[in-house]
């Protein structure tokens, strides 16, 4: 086994070593939020960065579930479905009752589970493959959701439901404002980060995306895995959804569009479509870059659609500069 | 990520968009400025409403009678509806308020067939055509889901069946009646005259708008706008937010960052109303002025907040009036056409407490004129 | 060594999937006509409403086969198809003498869109679903920026190609036949069509018996954005215009794979066909016509959906013993 440690020049190497280990998308999310700084300066106060990491927590917390899936060579795009019914079903069963709260958000997770483990099974065992399959969800999820409520969310999401995604602490030390939303997602995302990397549950996903067979062959219960990958994305568009709910208010189309979002933000992160590599790191640090990028546009005066065109460009440079540099890597 | 390639996307961006200004000769096949249909529009918000007090939905402004002898049949009939879809929540109300109608009057109606275009102008036209190749209909009801696209489809049922128009019409005059209150370029009157009237001089109104292109909300803005110009008031921006709460406060936050003080906020629809309140209570500023819609979340903040705010409304009553103008027309009773215009009225300080219901939900439209009609409230998904 | 390129062989026993979907189309759409009452929809003006309503989705699910044959996909198909609609108007602006200028940009432009879809797929060997899906983001974006609304408008001499008929059967109807025979007849008895189900089938093997396995591809996506520009063509004369949502209202992309799936053609190329294709289609269209008889919402229409493509891939996936991700 050989030590990392280099012969020659210590401080240089390890420089390079350090560079080499920073995730692109960290050095993307830094140069474009430097830009919208100098634009607005008040993003670089710590109340406007908060407010920053308030708005993309959602898209944050979704992408690092989606990279579980796409590590292990799936797509997941009910994600959006299941956004939208966490809203919906979260405003008609809290129904505007404090009390309710922490029941119907455990009712909530246990839909999404539930869903994870349909998306899950549907793919290992019927042999779908997850595009088709979660293409299917989100079409049963979406109906599922208009039905229940009939087209339109019957009621009103309680304060401390809306918290997670809307209450900022204020006064407090050092930075000021702390937004609960950001502690959620410093919550998930150090779980997301443990269960990827640290845990061998991990390294059996991404075992699992760069080769099934020969997982299987070591022993690896490659279904197991691929269904615990689907219910950890599902969990994530539940949290995402209380956050949303709670950021936005109860509305209807809510989750439209983020499945698709949060798989560019991991593109960007320097997910491997198709599995076997990907980071956490690189998963939050390409939603926020999405995000900078999208407020960058907005203070630029970009119109609206050329957003769609700017978003588009990024996801195929992404993806093919990830591709060449797999092509020309050792 | 090398150097290079940031260049290269940032090239890449920057050639799309001089690709995109390039293109933008856009040619506007309506004209949703129309200083003819305005000034109709401030007549008609003048006019006093004729019909039965206290029904909205059966009360017209102005408009003469359609004697409809020949469309008389006997009943009980078979009315058919060509839905454009369900997928808003106005549109949700609205349809409940049409099956409420339908159950009311079910004495006189023997069958009621829907069939939902779920958005496609494809679909709705293929829709209308198998009601008029099938033959059971007395009447047909359309809700055109574009303008232009459906008047073939509508031009081809009218020489079958008896055509009932509403909400968006079409470019032909052949339906026996047109059913709509009095449009957007009343809304855009209206909410701007409302803060015209409560802006303090100087004062920085933002304008909110869901989409670009959609005929009912151009024509609101357009009018809005034509007033604010004509009034000297300052608009410091009229941003699209694609009817999303979370987008709508996060642009209110910024627009507030960078202006640090926003006075009022003028809204094309009211479903993100709330949303845009919670921003400036979340930057810790005072409330705005505001207008929004008959949403119920809307009223409900109005009245605990003690808001400046008025609502217009686009009333979802109409779909009911299409169910009454159908049946009068099959029992050769005379109806108001080519255009029936229903009155269009708004929510202000002294009317709010009638419409305003913690109980209904929070999409729900209070100006449905639904109160009267069988299983109100749960229905509409309300408490009783 | 002789390339020796052969067809794909045959599963054994391959169920008849076109046949049975077609039969059970037939059966519903006639079942619940006689069951409502309506059996004036089994005249000629239903069945000829009925097959109206698969063209739209049936052009562009024709071309999206072939793509899928070669296991690649696109997903820009709904954003190109509002391209050519918005194209195609506005250039005509109404003038008959336009009409041929305007279909030949739109060809041009999809033959363009294709061929950049299939660079990217095989020359920068980016995953098809994120290449397409970056491309439709792009053609939205500059739509959207250019138009906000419906643009100009199409000649009455156009609007024949949605509303013209021979006889009780629509031009468009006959078009879309013709079309699938075309297709059926280049998959089936032409080189280029054994190529795609090879290099679908088995991409290295193809690529070793000297197929070239980058052309295919492109050729294959070009071949389906040039059909999404013709659905383009055929929506601005049905819809005497062409609005920048038309692609995406109509929900082009997600259908299109649906229906080619529940066809028969696996996702991950290789087998199936046009016909099966074309059966997905008629499916989709007579649950349409059966749930407005029936007066079914929206709602439950969306799960059922749903359900049906799920099923429809696991019931022919489930023979796979290899691992699907």
């Amino acid at each position: 086994m050989t030590t990392t440690a280099a012969s020659e020049g210590w401080p240089r190497s390890r420089a390079i070593a350090i560079a080499k280990h920073v995730n692109a998308a960290v050095v993307v999310f830094v140069v474009l939020y430097a830009i919208v700084g100098l634009l607005q300066p008040s993003y670089l106060e710590p109340a406007g960065f908060m407010n920053f990491l308030r708005r993309s927590a959602p898209l944050a917390i979704l992408a690092s579930g989606q990279l579980f899936v796409l590590a292990a060579g799936g797509f997941d795009l009910s994600m959006s479905a299941l956004v939208t019914l966490t809203v919906i079903g979260g405003s008609m069963l809290a129904d505007n009752n404090p009390d309710n709260t922490w029941w119907t958000i455990g009712a909530l997770y246990g839909i999404g589970l539930a869903v994870g483990a349909l998306n899950g099974l549907i793919v290992s065992f019927l042999k779908a493959p997850s595009i088709i399959a979660t293409l299917g969800m989100l079409l049963c999820v979406d109906g599922a959701a208009m039905m229940w409520s009939g087209g339109s969310p019957r009621g009103y999401l309680p304060d401390n439901f809306r918290a997670f995604g809307r209450l900022v602490l204020h006064d407090v030390p050092v930075i000021g404002t702390f937004p609960i939303a950001v502690g959620v997602l410093i919550v998930f995302t150090l779980l997301a980060w443990w269960g990827l990397h640290v845990t061998v549950f991990g390294q059996r996903v991404f075992a699992v995306g760069d080769n099934p067979r020969a997982a299987e062959l070591a022993g690896v219960r490659v279904s197991a895995t691929r269904v615990a990958a689907f219910v950890i994305s599902a969990l994530s568009a539940v949290t995402g959804g209380v956050m949303l709910g709670g950021f936005g208010g109860v509305s209807v189309g809510v989750g439209s569009g983020l499945a698709l979002q949060a798989i560019a933000a991991c593109v960007i992160g320097g997910v491997q479509l198709m599995g076997g590599r990907g980071s956490v790191v690189g998963a939050v640090a390409g939603a926020f870059s999405l995000f900078a990028l999208f407020t960058l546009l907005n203070l630029v005066g970009l119109p609206q659609s050329l957003r769609d065109t700017a978003q588009g460009l990024i996801l195929i440079s992404a993806v093919a500069s990830g591709a060449w540099r797999l092509r020309h890597a050792g | 990520m090398s150097r290079e390639k940031l260049m290269k996307r940032a090239a890449m961006g920057i050639l799309a968009a001089g690709a995109a200004v390039a293109f933008a000769t856009a040619a506007a096949a309506q004209n949703f400025d129309d200083p003819k249909d305005f000034a109709y529009a401030e007549q008609l918000l003048k006019m006093k409403p004729q019909g039965p007090e206290g029904k909205p939905w059966e009360q017209n402004l102005g408009g003469k009678e359609v004697d409809t002898s020949k469309y008389k049949k006997p009943g009980p009939y078979r009315i058919c509806f060509s839905n454009a879809g369900v997928d808003n929540p106005w549109r949700v109300v609205g349809w409940t308020d049409m099956q409420a109608q339908v159950d009311a009057e079910k004495a006189n109606i023997k069958s009621f067939t829907a069939a939902d275009a779920e958005g496609k102008d494809d679909k709705q036209i293929s829709d209308i055509n198998s009601f008029v190749s099938g033959d059971s209909c007395d009447i047909l009801i359309v809700s055109p889901n574009t303008t232009a696209a459906l008047t073939p489809a509508v031009e081809a049922a009218c020489k079958k069946l008896p055509v009932v128009v509403f909400d968006r019409g079409v470019l032909t005059q052949c339906p026996v009646t047109f059913v709509n209150p009095i449009g957007g370029y009343g809304w855009g009157i209206q909410t701007a005259n409302f803060i015209a009237e409560k802006l303090p001089k100087g004062g920085k109104v933002l304008g909110l708008r869901i989409l670009p292109g959609v005929d009912v909300l151009e024509t609101r803005w357009s009018a809005a706008n034509r007033i604010f110009k004509e009034k000297g008031i300052n608009v410091v921006g009229a941003e699209f937010t694609g009817g999303d709460n979370a987008k709508t406060k996060s642009i209110v936050e910024d627009y507030i960052r960078r202006f640090g003080k926003i006075d009022a906020i003028w809204m094309d629809a009211g479903a993100t109303a709330v949303a845009a309140i919670e921003a400036f209570e979340d930057a810790g500023q005072p409330n705005p002025i505001i207008t929004g819609e008959d949403q119920e979340d809307f009223l409900v903040k109005w009245q605990k907040e003690k808001l400046t705010a008025f609502a217009p409304t686009y009333p979802t009553y109409q779909w009911r009036s299409a169910i009454i103008a159908s049946l009068r027309i099959l029992k050769g009773e005379p109806v108001i056409g080519p255009t029936w215009k229903l009155p269009q009225p708004d929510i202000t300080d002294a009317t709010l407490a009638t419409y305003v219901d913690p109980k209904m939900p929070p999409l729900h439209y209070a100006m449905c004129g639904c109160k009267d009609l069988p299983g109100y409230p749960q229905r509409w998904g309300g408490k009783p | 060594m002789t390339a020796i390129v052969s067809r794909a062989p045959r599963p054994r026993r391959a169920p008849p999937v076109p046949l049975f979907l077609f039969v059970g189309s037939l059966v519903l759409y006639v079942g619940v006509a006689l069951w409502t009452g309506q059996t004036s929809q089994l005249q000629t003006d239903g069945w000829v409403g009925l097959l109206q309503r698969m063209v739209a989705l049936g052009i562009v699910s024709v071309g999206q086969t072939f793509v899928i044959l070669c296991a690649s996909i696109d997903l820009s198909v709904a954003n190109l198809i509002s391209v050519g609609a918005v194209a195609a108007s506005f250039i005509m602006q109404g003038r008959d003498s336009m009409m041929l200028p305007a279909v030949a940009v739109v060809l041009t432009i999809s033959v363009v869109v294709g061929a950049i879809n299939g660079a990217i797929i095989a020359g920068l060997r980016v995953n098809p679903l994120i290449a397409t899906l970056g491309v439709g983001l792009v053609l939205q974006g500059l739509l959207s920026a250019s138009f906000t609304d419906f643009a100009g408008s199409v000649p009455q001499a156009f609007q024949a190609f949605a509303y013209g008929a021979l006889g009780p059967v629509p031009y468009s109807v006959l078009g879309l036949f013709a079309l699938a025979l075309a297709a059926w007849l280049t998959l089936g008895a032409t080189r280029f069509g054994a190529h795609l189900y090879a290099v679908g089938g088995n991409a290295e093997g193809a690529r070793l018996a000297g197929v070239r396995t980058n052309l295919v591809m492109v050729s294959a996506h070009v071949i389906c954005s040039v059909l999404a520009g013709v659905t383009g063509l055929y929506l601005a004369s049905r819809l005497r215009s062409g609005a920048p949502w038309v692609g995406r209202d109509g929900v082009y992309d997600l259908e299109s794979i649906a229906v080619v799936v529940i066809g028969g053609t696996l996702l991950a190329g290789g087998r199936g066909g046009v016909w099966g294709t074309l059966a997905g289609v008629l499916l989709f269209a007579t649950l349409d016509a059966a749930l407005n008889m029936l007066g079914v919402p929206a709602y439950p229409k969306l799960i059922l959906r749903g359900a049906i493509v799920i099923l429809a891939v696991a019931a022919y996936a489930a023979r796979t013993r290899e691992h699907v991700a």
